[in-house]
């Protein structure tokens, strides 16, 4: 039989930690510690309130942490970690892309983002997040001109307070979950974009997350409202340094997609998952939920998720339009001792609303993957549909896939479709993959690649490019 | 270009072969024939290197070369290319896409430089021309929802295109209608030439109504018991393998 042998992963690209000068809080977590995030960012007063009310919500939930996770992992410090940590020159913000520190430009540089004007992504346009702050947002301008806003939070809390109060915990309410809550009482920053009415966004928006520091959280908020008739498509990326201890992310993501609306988002996460024998990595638990709220709007995700030790994810739809669309497109991957618990919601409100589920889990080495899902069809969503397909590749026989679909139909006109399969790469496969020249690895590669078609077809073409070699990288060594 | 040496295969705890011989020269074509589970196959994926069988003793020299020590993907790359008699469904992963893979990768092995994507394409029409392959076919998912005969004719397209050294068919005529066949033989037809040596394993003479071979073999419980020329075959096909064990006697070793 080809054997599946486990050697070590290799060497995770981005582990690397970048030396900046850094101002960070002391460890811990408390009011005063809120009122000093709030402080720090000269925030008006309703949103102080806001996170005030929080965190007092988030002390009640911490009795009752929520296990119903096919996760383990040691119980969270939460007084262990540092909740605000910027670049020390990112205390006067940069007026233009010119004043960004230098040393932020080169620590970009380094991940493959470039910021400056000459080296820029084309057609991306980029906000990128260092620890708990935003440090620059590329083709602002150009942006400006459409009246498109894209910018980092904190710029819009300054600039655009009543659109944040007005949205904020629009989607996700700071009651929402645990993880949620302790967001809402100390997200330092994050990105906000603005599509206005009939206007298609002429760029990809990007945002480009690293956690630098060691022992702290990151914490980002992000919102993005498309107006009527507008379109965007946006794009996330995220690395960490290679650590021995755990690091804890908790974001929340927030869409609001208005009538005829259409609202696109990719990510492919990459935080750093922890060295072979499972120490380390990076625990993500986020909350991304997006609302169809106007006539025949729509809402996809599409994720690739590769890195992190833990990932608590379900980016969700809520339909409340009526034909308003949602669909979620995934690949998870796990290597060496990574879990991932991920899925979605699609709550189905508004009549003839359709969502569409395609999530492919592959599982490797010691890693544990599950796919959670609810399908709600409330009451008034007459007409509504669902398709879901759920495939499980396996390689190796020590890793583990589970399938967890929930379906909750209340009209009787809904028409609700699930399919679900597990599968191996199979020896007959890989055999006949090497009789045609290609190695062990490439065909594992041809293999896993074909299974994700479905999948990468979502993505923008770069991204695609870069998602199958992400894939490829984080199998490296699981094969042989 | 190919000796066997009193080859013994396993596959789990099943003594499949039992001391096969033969020697393969360039351009040659022969035919195994054999009543099912006398090892034909195994043969085929043993010369391929299939994993799942392990010999046990004997010795295969491939141009000179130990061939045993060879792991599969080496053995394609110099030249051994197996038609499968049931070709592995390959989901998503595009025709064209996995040709190109595997022809830059021989390609590298043997020094030379990637073909272009117009030049591939190019390559890729012509043979497709050449099997009577369905332009719709080539950008399926490999051998995913093919019927039988676009299975056997998708292998023949991969040879062509492959142009290897040593072609193993393994039972490349079972399950085509009489049109498909002819095609199929065609094709492989036309990839005869004086450098190129074929091994056929088939059940039946009618394959080699269109694709004469220079000798028969008959398989029989692991050892080839009986060689002959094309006309072996045909008295196979009137007499039925029965006549075959009846007239077999003592020594029947086989050596061509």
């Amino acid at each position: 039989m080809v054997e599946h042998q486990l050697f070590n992963r290799s060497e995770y690209k981005y582990g690397f930690e970048i030396d900046v000068a850094t101002e960070t809080i002391p460890k811990g977590l408390s009011e005063d510690v809120v009122r000093l995030i709030s402080e720090k960012k000269n925030e008006p007063e309703f949103l102080l309130q806001w996170r005030l009310r929080a965190y007092r919500h988030w002390v009640k939930l911490r009795q009752k942490q929520p296990s119903w996770a096919n996760l383990t992992y040691s119980e969270i410090n939460y007084q262990d970690i540092i909740y605000y940590a910027a670049p020390a020159s990112s205390a006067k913000s940069p007026e233009s892309l010119d004043d960004v520190d230098p040393e932020m430009v080169e620590a970009f540089n380094k991940l493959g983002i470039p910021l400056q004007e000459q080296k820029r992504l084309a057609g991306v346009a980029v906000d990128a997040v260092f620890d708990s702050v935003s440090v620059a947002t590329t083709f602002k301008e150009t942006l400006e001109k459409y009246g498109v806003i894209f910018c980092s939070f904190s710029e819009a809390v300054r600039r655009f307070p009543d659109l944040v109060e007005q949205y904020l915990g629009s989607v996700v309410p700071y009651t929402d979950n645990f993880f949620a809550t302790l967001n809402s009482a100390v997200f330092s920053d994050g990105s906000f974009a603005y599509i206005p009415k009939d206007v298609r966004c002429p760029l990809e928006l990007m945002t480009y997350f690293r956690i630098n520091q060691a022992d702290s959280g990151q914490f980002e908020r992000t919102l993005i409202i498309a107006d009527s008739g507008s379109y965007v498509s946006y794009l996330e990326g995220c690395t960490a340094p290679s650590r021995k201890q755990n690091q804890l992310h908790a974001a929340v993501v927030e869409l609001v997609a208005l009538d005829n609306a259409e609202i696109k988002y990719s990510t492919l996460q990459n935080w750093f998952p922890g060295d072979a024998e499972g120490n380390g990595g990076v625990f993500n638990f986020v909350t991304k939920r997006g609302k169809a709220q106007g006539l025949n709007s729509k809402i996809s995700w599409t994720q690739v998720e590769t890195g992190s030790a833990i990932t608590w994810k379900y980016p969700s739809v809520i339909l409340q339009g009526d034909n308003s669309v949602g669909e979620f497109y995934s690949v998870a991957l796990v290597n060496n001792y990574q879990q991932a618990d991920t899925g979605t919601k699609m709550t189905h409100l508004g009549k003839n609303t359709r969502s569409t589920i395609i999530s492919k889990g592959i599982s490797s080495g010691h890693g544990n993957n599950t796919y959670r899902g609810l399908v709600k069809v409330m009451p008034s969503a007459v007409g509504a549909k669902n398709y879901t397909q759920c495939d499980s590749l396996l390689l190796g026989d020590s890793c583990g896939a589970h399938t967890i679909p929930y379906i909750e139909v209340r009209n009787r006109t809904a028409k609700v479709e699930h399919e679900a399969s597990t599968s191996k790469v199979s020896d007959d496969q890989l055999f006949y993959c090497m009789q045609r020249g290609l190695s062990s690895e490439d065909a594992h590669h041809m293999i896993i690649d074909g299974f994700c078609k479905g999948i990468f077809r979502e993505l923008p073409f770069e991204f695609a490019v870069e998602a199958s070699q992400l894939l490829k990288v984080s199998l490296e060594g699981a094969v042989a | 270009m190919l000796v066997i040496q009193d080859l013994h295969v396993k596959a789990g705890e099943q003594q499949i072969l039992n001391g096969v011989n033969l020697q393969v020269n360039p351009g040659e074509i022969h035919a195994i024939m054999g009543p099912n589970g006398s090892g034909k196959s195994t043969l085929a994926h043993t010369l391929a290197g299939n994993p799942a069988f392990q010999v046990t003793h004997g010795t295969v020299t491939y141009q000179g070369k130990n061939l045993l020590q060879m792991p599969p993907e080496i053995r394609a790359r110099e030249g051994i290319f197996l038609a499968f008699q049931y070709p592995i469904e390959l989901p998503g992963v595009r025709n064209w896409q996995f040709l190109r893979s595997s022809l830059d990768a021989i390609r590298e092995y043997r020094g030379l430089a990637a073909l272009g994507v117009r030049e591939f394409d190019r390559l890729f029409e012509d043979k497709r021309h050449l099997v009577g392959m369905d332009s719709a076919l080539t950008r399926r998912s490999v051998n995913e929802g093919y019927s039988g005969g676009e299975k056997k004719r998708n292998e023949v397209l991969q040879m062509a295109i492959l142009e290897p050294v040593l072609a193993l068919l393994d039972e490349t005529d079972s399950g085509l209608d009489i049109d498909a066949l002819r095609i199929v033989a065609n094709g492989v037809n036309q990839l005869r030439d004086k450098s190129r040596s074929m091994i056929l394993v088939t059940h039946y003479q009618r394959l080699l109504d269109y694709l004469v071979p220079d000798y028969v073999h008959i398989l029989s419980a692991g050892r080839i018991v009986h060689s002959g020329d094309s006309n072996l075959a045909k008295s196979l096909e009137s007499q039925g393998y029965d006549w075959i064990k009846e007239t077999m006697s003592g020594d029947l070793e086989a050596t061509v």
